[in-house]
């Protein structure tokens, strides 16, 4: 696996989940792919699962916690629009919102 | 899965058994000695069709994953686990037989 | 299980354990065989599995609720734990092993619930082995999408006042919930509130127990 070249995120950051899907095993829940929301805390760096999965060599990546609100995930399906959800997405599965 | 429309959560539960707790202790043992990751082993699970998670038991599963990953490890071959599994379902009809106790 | 053991002993003379009576099946004969194959290549040995079997026996929600009793009446400790749960949760003298813990607090506006939607992460190290429920698709599928309908089925209803936030285990974290701490427990020491938290309120699908009068 070649190194990627991966933003650096901060905590309070407005990221974007790509909405990717790529071939392989990936860590990024389906639902959240193209969602936006706010970086609520760094993590790592830890190596990339994607690669870990296969026994294969390993780029550190930083881990991001994103909190997304429900009406962002889920439209007018969100039980109370403003509930929360949050997961963790590596690096380079996330783009900057300007 | 995240998402997915389905019907109430289930409420039974039930102890764990001897070999499910084996098979859990497997998995902690051989991920600590590197023999593959946490990552390998949720690779297989997500990997399988959805109609496993119908037919087959949670540690039953893991069972597999466990199986295709020290495989694909190169920990054992299929042959030898083959051969295993012989000798194993020759000792007897019980989990307690085969085991040995 | 009203089998009778006693007619079937083993070899040694001795009553098979409980669940060793049934029938072999396919995938128990591969954990034996796989078992077998990783003691005879010297890669673990029998006396770690079931050291390993122990370990995990050995924990239980009690450990996690010990952590919140502490959590409840220490502010050092709560400061610690938010800062750092698995160092915080070692502090108390519990082997968490690697895992990375991430303790999140209920409070009057905001209710927590953890879920792993794509495989069953769970903070195992300190509170055991999952509930079944936990695993299943059921929970997982719907709780990042309907977690107040799920919640009421476990029989808590909150008010909309309360934001529910979801936290889904996608990676290396886990997540313990600190609940509420409950009315009218100002004179009860850290024993007696641990008794308080349940299982369920640590993932976040009950609360803890209110004081019965």
């Amino acid at each position: 696996m070649g190194m990627q070249q991966v933003a650096e995120f901060v905590s309070s950051q407005t990221v974007r989940v790509r909405t990717d899907i790529p071939p392989g095993h990936v860590r990024t829940p389906y639902y959240l792919r193209g969602k936006t929301g706010v970086i609520e805390r760094t993590l790592g760096p830890f190596p990339n699962p994607e690669d870990l999965a296969y026994g294969v060599p390993a780029q550190p990546l930083q881990l991001l916690r994103v909190r997304f609100a429900m009406q962002e995930v889920w439209g007018h399906a969100a039980e109370r629009p403003n509930d929360t959800i949050e997961a963790e997405i590596y690096a380079h599965w996330l783009e900057t919102v300007t | 899965m995240g998402g997915d429309a389905a019907g109430p959560i289930p409420d039974a539960s039930h102890d764990f058994a001897i070999w499910e707790k084996r098979v859990d202790a497997l998995m902690v043992l051989c991920a600590e000695r590197g023999h593959f990751t946490v990552d390998g082993l949720r690779r297989v699970l997500e990997d399988m069709p959805a109609e496993n998670y119908d037919t087959m038991s949670y540690y039953e599963r893991w069972i597999v994953s466990i199986n295709q990953n020290l495989i694909e490890g190169g920990v054992y071959s299929t042959a030898e686990l083959a051969a295993k599994m012989s000798e194993v379902a020759a000792r007897g009809d019980t989990y307690g037989d085969a085991t040995g106790g | 299980m009203p089998h009778d053991h006693h007619d079937h002993l083993s070899p040694s003379g001795h009553p098979y354990r409980p669940d060793n009576d049934t029938v072999l099946t396919y995938w128990q004969q591969m954990e034996i065989a796989i078992r077998e194959l990783l003691i005879e290549k010297q890669i673990v040995t029998a006396a770690q599995i079931a050291g390993q079997i122990a370990d995990m026996d050995a924990r239980s929600p009690a450990d996690g609720a010990a952590v919140v009793a502490r959590a409840w009446t220490d502010p050092a400790f709560l400061e610690r734990l938010r800062a750092d749960g698995s160092a915080a949760t070692r502090e108390m003298g519990f082997d968490i092993g690697p895992m990375k813990l991430i303790a999140v607090e209920n409070t009057e506006t905001l209710h927590n619930v953890v879920v792993c939607t794509l495989c069953s992460c769970y903070p195992r190290n300190l509170l055991g082995l999952p509930p079944d429920w936990y695993k299943s698709r059921a929970y997982r599928s719907r709780t990042v999408r309907e977690p107040r309908s799920v919640l009421a089925e476990f029989g808590v209803t909150l008010p909309d006042t309360v934001e529910v936030r979801v936290h889904d285990s996608t990676a290396d974290m886990r997540y313990v919930v600190i609940p509420a701490r409950p009315a009218g427990t100002e004179g009860l020491d850290e024993a007696a509130l641990a008794n308080l938290v349940t299982r369920d309120s640590m993932i976040g699908t009950g609360l803890a127990r209110s004081l019965r009068p």
